[in-house]
């Protein structure tokens, strides 16, 4: 049940995309994957859909499995649907995939350099197999380079450069053709907090000045919060919410308690102590740590800390804060984030699904 | 069909680069045809004295010569798929797909690579072969017909083996591939004896061995009295046989994206 909160998951003829000014339209995606020696199929796609507009930054987030690299490898023509189309750049993926390829740059989330060829020889073999000529192919070449800060690493093979410059290396090699839909999946993934944070500063600036529409995937909450104009979180293969960061956040009504118990086993007591009140709303509780939510932030802390005394739970720690994405991801998808979809706990702390 | 061309030159050229940054490559795959021109030549040079061994009066390293280039061609051509995996492993592939790039040119740039160090393996065999002591009836057509040959069988086999990899994606595949075809396809033909000296059914399987028609096309064309009727023959199903497996080789793309 895709829950489309002020965003626009219409279904409108695919080839009409482009006179709604979306980038990317995808509807209905399906895709299985085989799992061989007996084992059931695994549905990584269970009829997802979005819409990025042009021009704007959308987020994917999920955790690991949750579909997102599907759904790029799909986008990308990488792979194709089960069922479900996505039109991309004007363009539908499985009729036209060589139109599409023309109009996109797709930055995967493995590193895609090649280690015994130079960071220059990566960028001037894609400029030429998007039809370059040899001259503008060594000025685009020059350009990027430049542009990323690797001219003096430019000649060095790329088994020598460090994440971050690798990172930035296949940006370069994604960019070359001017592209104006770029796919980044996990960007920051594995890089050092510096690399993350130049890495932002260069997926801002391609939104913003380039005016290039930019589908990001990520598991990081802090970075789709950072990067994103609109996000979509994804769960299971489909998308159970979608809207701005802001408006996510503004879907769960007041502010977020979280409360962590000294004792496992206290967790439980205070998780149903805590639901019996009035001032909290949407009590769950994983192992030690009870969420929930408040509409008075202020008056509401000392009634916790008295009904927890008085069940006799020790409380390690106790917060009241304004909402984040994790508690977005929480409230949507029904398990928190760091918790893997398929071993999901109940409010009771009893593993659910985890034979899945 | 320019693009095709231009991106099969650019992914050539590509793998050319690199090899040329680890020349180690080639002189490994020149150990193992030393060893059986050298040695196994040497150990085994009185075979030629076996009545019925028709070798024109020719040395046994001169007979062994061409089943040698063969076996090398064959042996480097079943790792050609090595550079694809490399190439999963890392987000190489992925790119590449996802860009105008034509999977014929993917294909052809690792091909066309592997038959461009085939021509240097062959030479390199060659010389050493005329080194130690080889001679052969007619060195110019045969030279020229021997590096063909070569190409010819390494495109069969490096097609063959880049669907393998697009297929399995696991270099233990290209392992077996290499283990259980090169030597058996080697023993099964001519490569090191005198047909008219094998056991029947080996003379029959050898007929629908690429490695077999290889080795008798090189072999003819080296002799002082060239049977042209075999060459063409030989010749021809190579061709045909090399067109058939690049063409799957490209084939596999389709199944390979069906499964990412």
């Amino acid at each position: 049940m895709p829950n489309a909160l002020g965003s626009t998951t219409t279904r409108t003829p695919r080839t009409s995309s482009t006179a709604h000014g979306f980038a990317i339209e995808a509807t209905d995606l399906v895709k299985t994957y085989a799992t061989g020696r007996g084992t059931s199929p695994v549905q990584a796609l269970a009829g997802l859909s979005l819409t990025v507009r042009q021009g704007e930054v959308f987020g994917l987030l999920g955790p690991n499995g949750a579909g997102k690299s599907t759904t790029v490898k799909i986008l990308s023509t990488l792979a194709r649907p089960d069922s479900g189309t996505a039109v991309v750049a004007g363009y539908d993926v499985t009729q036209h995939p060589d139109a599409v390829r023309r109009a996109i740059g797709l930055i995967s989330q493995k590193s895609s350099s090649a280690p015994m060829m130079t960071g220059r020889e990566s960028i001037l073999l894609a400029a030429r197999i998007h039809g370059m000529s040899r001259h503008e192919a060594r000025a685009r070449a020059a350009e990027l380079l430049d542009r990323f800060s690797l001219a003096d690493a430019a000649d060095r093979l790329t088994k020598t450069y460090s994440g971050g410059m690798l990172r930035k290396l296949d940006v370069a090699v994604g960019l070359v053709a001017r592209p104006t839909v770029l796919f980044l999946d996990e960007p920051t993934t594995g890089l050092d907090p510096e690399a993350r944070a130049q890495m932002w500063d260069e997926i801002a600036h391609l939104a913003t000045v380039e005016q290039l529409s930019v589908l990001l995937t990520t598991h990081y909450l802090d970075e789709a919060d950072h990067l994103a104009d609109r996000l979509a979180i994804v769960d299971h293969g489909r998308i159970v919410a979608e809207g701005t960061p802001d408006e996510l956040k503004s879907e769960l009504r007041g502010d977020s308690v979280v409360v962590e118990v000294a004792d496992q086993a206290a967790g439980a007591v205070a998780a149903q102590r805590l639901s019996s009140l009035d001032a909290l709303d949407d009590v769950t509780h994983e192992g030690r740590v009870i969420r929930a939510r408040t509409r008075s932030a202020a008056g509401t802390m000392p009634v916790v800390l008295a009904a927890l005394e008085q069940a006799g739970v020790g409380v390690a720690s106790a917060t009241v804060s304004r909402p984040s994405l994790d508690d977005v991801y929480l409230h949507f998808a029904g398990h928190s984030f760091e918790e893997e979809p398929r071993g999901y706990r109940t409010k009771s702390g009893v593993p659910e699904g985890a034979d899945r | 069909m320019t693009a095709l061309v231009s991106h099969s030159a650019l992914l050539t050229r590509r793998s050319l680069t690199v090899l040329v940054r680890q020349p180690a490559y080639l002189l490994i795959t020149l150990i193992q045809p030393m060893i059986w021109l050298l040695l196994f030549g040497q150990l085994f040079s009185k075979v030629v004295d076996i009545p019925g061994f028709t070798s024109d009066g020719q040395s046994f390293m001169a007979f062994l010569t061409p089943g040698v280039v063969m076996m090398t061609a064959l042996f480097s051509a079943a790792w050609a798929g090595t550079t694809f995996i490399e190439d999963m492993s890392l987000g190489v592939m992925d790119r590449m797909l996802a860009s105008p790039v034509r999977r014929g040119a993917l294909v052809n740039g690792t091909v066309i690579y592997q038959g461009i160090v085939s021509v240097a393996q062959t030479a390199v065999v060659l010389v050493v072969a005329y080194a130690a002591g080889a001679r052969f009836g007619s060195p110019g057509i045969g030279i020229v017909l021997t590096i063909a040959a070569a190409v010819l069988l390494t495109v069969v086999f490096a097609a063959l083996s880049n669907a393998l990899a697009l297929l399995t994606r696991q270099q233990e595949t290209l392992i077996g591939v290499s283990q259980l075809l090169a030597l058996p396809l080697t023993f099964l033909s001519s490569a090191i004896m005198d047909p008219r000296l094998m056991p029947d059914w080996i003379q029959t399987v050898a007929r629908y061995n690429p490695l077999d028609w290889a080795v008798l096309v090189s072999r003819e064309a080296l002799s002082a009295t060239p049977d042209w009727g075999v060459i063409a023959w030989r010749g021809g199903a190579l061709v045909v046989l090399a067109v058939v497996m690049s063409w799957l080789a490209t084939k596999a793309f389709g199944t390979y994206q069906k499964s990412v």
